[in-house]
């Protein structure tokens, strides 16, 4: 119903923009450039006016109005619900909701019933309201805005600053979700570090969160503090990053030195895009591609070997990991690499400095903050991927440096820990936020130190 | 490196005895930029230990015909030479001479100061590092502090010679460059329009610094400025549209020269 609503508020304010263009131009009888503003900007003018605060009141109401309506329900339904705890409230709530607009109930009773009655009611009343609303705001907007168009109104201003207003709005939609985000990270790892203290999280060396409860003997809701400890983890996680970039950071920045310094045009008209497309593969194909081609392919030359190599092992993990980071480090490299001047190499050139010594006496140096910097973004790429290290490195937490072993990383963890019927508030599952709150710490550090080294790289050259 | 051939030695027995001898010498000399044409069968000679300045509109060809001296236009993939350049009678641009070789003895120095991002030292050291012209520290320091009082600019950096070369000013930077340049010990040194960046004073000392420098060195230079090609040079050659208008001594040159467009160009009637 709403959704019929903002339709035809956007058919109005099309149909503003073209009627306020039209009584723009016929103010000054076709002699455009009398205007203040150019019709298309009184057009504009309208239509804002017209749909704007509309589109404000609806965009309200849809957060609003689902509190509301809850809370009404509660209050008739008080004597129902007396006795119930919150979750079983807001079940309760839920369930009404579903048997009133279709989706899937829980289980039915005739309180529910009643409770979706009220519920559908409600919801209709208020509907026809915010249609009300919104009419009453866009026909008193359109009235207000069409009586002041006239040849010396000054409508670009008015669009300017209203557009400004919106792009503000938008940007300030990104900080709070990210600071959101940040805020319930920290809140529910500081309920988990109410269960286990943080620093046997930080340092403990034993990690299987999936015999959290321990034995049958146990009282219930007994958290045994020693199994959370991060350490293997963040080893894992270190020792697959350490491979991906052994991997990655040779070939990426060959690569880029080669197609920025060597490659013909056309050369590079292809290699480029094609090197880009790995980019584009989808973590889970490179998942399929370390677990059934690369790992047993490992294996296999272990055992040739002699070595015992893991089916699922780091190694195999980490190298199809830095493949596929290479794009990111030969992309930032070679725009680095492109960004040192002409003058530089030319100037290297014409004291007879061959090629390669010019790319790496000159260039290569000169260049060096911003590769840094290319190279510590790729780390923290890496160090968040999950999918391929799910499907090729392994579950189990092994605190161990060598490659041919079965590790597991952060985000694996975090993975498994929220898959799975566990209750929201147990240790095991809230120990996923703290897992977040350090790898986004950790992430989070190495975006500013590459930040930084750019800055100081800009400043190099005037 | 300096082996005289046979050409070259004909070259100063027929040159006269006041003339001094022909350095580097430009026959029917070609450019094509692509489908361009950006300079068309350019004959010119460069004299020894003499300053000659290619003078021009906006162009011309003149930077074109400088870049061919030391095949710099290699580094351009589109540039196509022909005709021949001879240094000391030999074959620039035969294959089997080695580019590098050739630009060691014949050096460039570029219209916008271009130090390395180094320190003050090590953008001296860069050139006889790569060519191992020094057998040992001792040896490195000496080419480096020689080459800088060349240019002039020792007694201004000898306290910060380990301080980014980046961080001097313009003219201090060009004269860097220039002290780069020397320190391969090259025969021959082209600069294309190295006081266009800078201001009066440090243009004054530049030019002061390539009056010394004939001494040693045979020097090309491409300028903009009249003034700056009468006061620096022995002899001028006036380019226009890709064609060498006229070639000759400088005093008469700018004086009465042979060629409309050159009294158009020297006067400033255009260009």
């Amino acid at each position: 119903m709403v959704g019929y609503l903002v339709v035809l508020l956007l058919v109005l304010a099309a149909a503003a923009y073209w009627i306020g263009r039209t009584r723009a131009i016929a103010s000054v009888n076709g002699d455009v450039a009398r205007l203040h503003s150019l019709p298309g900007q009184h057009g504009m003018f309208l239509a804002l006016f017209a749909a704007g605060p509309a589109l404000l009141a609806i965009v309200l109401w849809s957060l609003v109005t689902p509190g509301i309506e809850s809370s009404i329900i509660a209050d008739r339904f008080s004597s129902e619900l007396s006795g119930m705890g919150v979750p079983q409230v807001e079940a309760f709530i839920r369930d009404a909701r579903a048997m009133a607009f279709g989706g899937l109930v829980g289980f039915a009773d005739p309180a529910k019933e009643a409770a979706a009655a009220v519920y559908k009611s409600i919801h209709t009343t208020s509907t026809w309201i915010i249609w009300a609303v919104a009419l009453v705001l866009s026909a008193s907007g359109f009235y207000w805005a069409y009586s002041r168009i006239a040849q010396a109104y000054r409508a670009r201003h008015v669009v300017e600053r209203v557009l400004r207003a919106f792009l503000i709005a938008c940007s300030v939609v990104a900080i709070l979700t990210t600071i959101g985000i940040v805020l319930s990270l920290i809140f529910e790892s500081l309920r988990f570090f109410q269960q286990v203290p943080f620093y046997k999280f930080l340092f403990g060396t034993h990690w299987s969160p999936q015999s959290a409860f321990t034995g049958a003997g146990t009282e219930a809701g007994a958290v045994n503090q020693d199994i959370f400890g991060m350490v293997p983890l963040f080893a894992g996680t270190l020792l697959i990053t350490f491979i991906a970039m052994l991997v990655a950071a040779p070939i990426g920045l060959m690569a880029a030195i080669y197609l920025s310094d060597y490659a013909s045009k056309s050369v590079r008209a292809i290699a480029k895009p094609v090197l880009e497309i790995l980019a584009g593969i989808p973590t889970v194909v490179y998942g399929f591609f370390a677990a059934l081609t690369v790992a047993p392919y490992f294996r296999g030359i272990g055992e040739s070997l002699g070595l015992n190599v893991a089916s699922e092992s780091a190694l195999a993990a980490g190298v199809v990991m830095g493949i596929m980071i290479i794009p990111f480090v030969s992309s930032l490299s070679d725009d680095v690499i492109n960004a040192v001047p002409q003058s530089l190499r030319d100037g290297s050139a014409g004291l007879g400095a061959t090629k390669s010594e010019t790319i790496r006496k000159v260039v290569l140096p000169a260049a060096l903050p911003g590769i840094v910097s290319a190279m510590l973004l790729a780390v923290s790429r890496a160090i968040g991927e999950t999918m391929i290290v799910v499907m090729a490195a392994g579950l189990a937490a092994n605190l161990t440096a060598n490659p041919l072993e079965a590790v597991t990383t952060v985000t694996v963890q975090i993975v498994t820990l929220l898959v799975g019927d566990q209750e929201f508030d147990s240790a095991k599952t809230l120990a996923a936020f703290a897992l977040g709150l350090v790898l986004f710490c950790i992430t989070l550090t190495l975006n500013i130190v590459a930040l930084r080294v750019v800055q100081k790289y800009r400043e190099q050259y005037d | 490196m300096n082996i005289m051939t046979e050409a070259s030695v004909e070259q100063k027995l027929s040159s006269g005895t006041n003339e001094p001898s022909i350095k580097m010498k430009g026959e029917k000399v070609s450019v094509h930029y692509g489908e361009k044409r950006a300079l068309f069968d350019v004959d010119l000679d460069v004299r020894e230990n003499q300053v000659t300045a290619l003078i021009g509109p906006s162009g011309c060809g003149k930077s074109t015909f400088l870049r061919c001296l030391n095949r710099m236009n290699d580094t351009i993939d589109i540039a196509r030479v022909s005709g021949k350049i001879t240094l000391d009678g030999e074959d620039v641009y035969d294959p089997k001479i080695d580019v590098v070789e050739l630009r060691a003895r014949v050096g460039m120095v570029f219209q916008k100061p271009n130090p390395f991002p180094k320190s003050i030292y090590e953008n001296v050291a860069y050139g006889p590092r790569i060519h191992g012209l020094a057998r040992s520290k001792a040896e490195l320091d000496g080419i480096v502090e020689s080459s800088l009082k060349k240019a002039g600019l020792f007694n201004e950096v000898k306290d910060r010679l380990l301080e980014s070369g980046t961080g001097l000013s313009g003219g201090q930077q060009q004269r860097l460059c220039i002290a780069r340049a020397i320190a391969v010990s090259p025969e021959v040194i082209l600069m294309d329009e190295p006081c266009s960046a800078l201001d009066p004073i440090a243009t004054a000392r530049v030019e002061e610094l390539i009056d010394e420098l004939r001494q040693n060195y045979t020097i090309v230079i491409v300028t903009h400025s009249m003034q700056q090609a009468a006061r620096v040079s022995q002899r001028t050659a006036m380019f226009h549209l890709g064609y060498l208008v006229e070639e000759g001594a400088t005093d008469k040159m700018f004086t009465n020269p042979d060629d409309k467009r050159t009294q158009d160009y020297i006067t400033g009637r255009f260009g």
